[in-house]
């Protein structure tokens, strides 16, 4: 009975969809009163909008420094997918990839024109702060997972408090107090960089709530590893990184992962606070009075964008799984 | 209750901040060192501040902006935008992040006398409206009685309608609806006969989701008042002098008939007012501490006060807003700027 409503329903949306969406389309114009005249989508919008869309306040004739940012971090994330480029090789490869996208973007050097955080925006912005709140949190949290299974009283205090008062807040109010309140207690003329304070923010935000996933997985692993790592003479880091640490995170991948996602579309809030990620600026960009018509194909295309960065960390994530587990009855 | 603690502690201390910062030193050293001016923006309102198909920020308050940038370095090009909410606004002038705030904020003396802020010569008369769809033949509010009417609940409009009514001894049927989206399509849709916003937010609605939008007039009559324009921190009277009279030196140049376009033939006129405003005569710049070219370079640069209006909110923007109350003095509207002597 509802397999026939649901196919029912499927009957009389889709043919109207398929209507709007494709055959009483407007694909490409440059006059917005083309797509008031026509009956379906105007996809116009986003061949007239995409660059603010996907840029923000960025230099228009500078967007190749984006585009080239963004390609370094999507090439670098594949390539980091690939279990045979594993090593400390890698990190050194993303620390000096970071520092080349700052510079692409800052400008200032080899003849780049100089452009300041604050034009900083679009996707470059939001895959920036994604990839700096992961790289920066995974370690952290980490070591607030470890510090809170300390024997040490200061430091395992200081990890609990750390993570529960953060946990403690919603992500909007980390943000606030770091945009707004953090400055009023600065000393008169010392400025932090708003772009510097939001992703600090943001990763102490992914680092509480990544701490307690990882420490699910030190708990889940049995005494006796733990036992036999000191049985052998490893010192404390030793058996951290070379049993217990492995075993962990294996374990819990699939949480931390939903946790990296969930990253990647928190950093939409940083429009709440002045900063134009993807989301934010295509608002900005839809004001326009003579395209504002047409925000649901704009959202459409933006929707895109996210599910397919989202659907694919989900789908490696599935991947990585198995190929770990292999040859281990799990 | 707890709201109101909270919101108190926070008063409190931004009070407490805001004679700390007003020692802070010229604004304008700041400026001319940097080489920038920053400006605090809104973003999300068209005609106002908000972003090309370029990614590059338009408006009227974008524009009184580049007139100080204008006046101060030289050049409309030299300034920053920081992007900020209602919520940020306040504090991002007082901590220092911006120069000045330039976004449609209304003047009130709370605001004025709480926040360490100063305001300085309006910009933008703004008040509620109403709106009607031509085939209902209303010529004024009188003509309204017993009109179905659209409204926000809880806002300033809901209270305007209601005394509005009250006063001409009308009868009126609300309709409350929730958010602003529903309320327009309601509007436009037949819905309801009359629409009360912010004239410049009616004037927006009719440009943007009207499917017909020479079949809606404003009424005649602009109800409670909101002046807005730019905002600078306290005690820097330098700095607020000059952001004051980039904005008045555009008045002025529009009720003397200085344009972008005939500025360099206004040169050699032999008005007194005029050779003051440009610098041809006297040493007005000086006094402000810039040179005697600062007035030119604006009306040059970025136009007269009437070039922006129409630009950005008038004829030639989708807007189609009527000068109204934004007009000079002598044509009937508030715009009134001190002599330039």
């Amino acid at each position: 009975m509802l397999t026939l409503l649901a196919m029912w329903a499927l009957f009389v949306t889709i043919p109207d969809f398929i209507s709007w969406a494709f055959i009483n389309a407007v694909w490409q114009t440059d006059d917005s009163k083309d797509c008031q005249v026509a009956a379906g989508a105007c996809w116009a919008v986003i061949t007239e909008k995409h660059r603010v869309m996907l840029f923000g306040t960025f230099p228009y004739d500078e967007h190749w420094r984006g585009v080239l940012a963004i390609a370094i971090i999507i090439i670098l994330a594949v390539i980091s997918g690939f279990k045979r480029f594993w090593s400390y090789r890698l990190f050194l490869v993303w620390l000096v990839a970071t520092a080349l996208v700052f510079l692409l973007l800052l400008g200032g050097v080899f003849g780049l024109k100089p452009i300041g955080t604050y034009q900083w925006g679009g996707l470059p912005l939001t895959l920036l702060l994604f990839v700096g709140t992961v790289v920066g949190g995974m370690p952290l949290a980490v070591l607030l997972a470890l510090g809170r299974r300390s024997s040490l009283p200061a430091i395992k205090a200081l990890c609990i408090g750390f993570i529960e008062i953060i946990r403690g807040v919603p992500l909007i109010t980390v943000l606030f107090m770091a945009s707004l309140m953090f400055p009023l207690f600065m000393p008169e003329g010392v400025t932090i960089n708003k772009l510097l304070r939001a992703e600090i923010g943001m990763i102490m935000f992914f680092a509480a709530y990544a701490a307690e996933i990882v420490r699910g997985g030190l708990q889940a692993i049995s005494l006796g590893q733990y036992e036999a790592a000191e049985a052998i003479g490893l010192s404390y880091w030793q058996k951290t990184n070379r049993i217990i640490l492995p075993q962990a995170l294996r374990i819990v991948l699939p949480a931390l992962m939903s946790d990296v996602i969930r990253a990647f579309k928190n950093t939409t809030f940083v429009s709440i606070i002045g900063l134009f990620d993807v989301l934010g600026a295509t608002a900005t960009a839809l004001e326009d009075l003579l395209w504002v018509r047409y925000a649901l194909e704009a959202y459409i295309f933006i929707f895109i964008l996210y599910f397919v960065f989202c659907f694919s960390m989900s789908k490696y994530s599935a991947h990585l799984e198995r190929d770990l587990s292999e040859g281990r009855n799990l | 209750m707890k709201r109101v603690v909270i919101g108190a502690a926070m008063a409190a201390i931004l009070a407490g901040l805001a004679p700390g910062d007003a020692t802070a030193g010229p604004t304008i050293d700041a400026i001319k060192k940097r080489g920038t001016v920053i400006c605090g923006a809104n973003g999300n309102r068209a005609g106002f501040s908000s972003l090309n198909s370029k990614g590059e920020w338009i408006g009227m308050d974008v524009d009184t902006c580049k007139a100080i940038a204008a006046a101060v370095l030289g050049d409309k090009n030299k300034v920053q935008f920081i992007k900020t909410t209602s919520s940020t606004r306040f504090t991002a002038l007082q901590t220092g992040e911006i120069d000045v705030l330039t976004r449609n904020t209304t003047w009130t003396l709370s605001r004025d006398a709480k926040l360490g802020i100063d305001f300085v010569a309006p910009t933008f008369y703004d008040g509620q409206g109403f709106m009607v769809n031509k085939s209902t033949g209303a010529k004024s509010v009188k003509d309204l009685g017993g009109a179905t009417v659209c409204v926000l609940p809880g806002t300033t409009s809901e209270k305007v309608v209601a005394d509005v009514f009250r006063e001409n001894g009308l009868k009126y049927i609300p309709v409350v609806i929730e958010s602003k989206k529903e309320l327009n399509t309601a509007f436009f849709g037949g819905r309801c006969d009359v629409h009360v916003q912010s004239t410049s937010g009616l004037s927006a609605a009719r440009a943007t989701v009207a499917p017909n939008p020479e079949d809606f007039v404003l009424l005649p009559g602009i109800y409670g008042k909101d002046p807005m324009g730019p905002v600078v921190r306290q005690g820097d009277a330098q700095w607020r002098d000059i952001v004051a009279w980039s904005v008045y030196a555009m008045m002025t140049a529009e009720e003397l008939g200085v344009t972008s376009v005939n500025v360099d033939e206004k040169m050699k006129s032999k008005d007194a007012e005029t050779q003051r405003l440009l610098g041809v005569k006297g040493k007005l710049g000086a006094t402000l501490g810039l040179d005697n070219d600062w007035a030119y370079r604006i009306i040059k640069q970025i136009g007269n006060y009437g070039e922006v209006f129409e630009r950005n909110l008038g004829a030639d923007s989708p807007l189609k807003l009527a000068r109204g109350l934004n007009n000079i003095w002598t044509k009937g509207g508030l715009l009134y700027s001190p002599p330039f002597k």
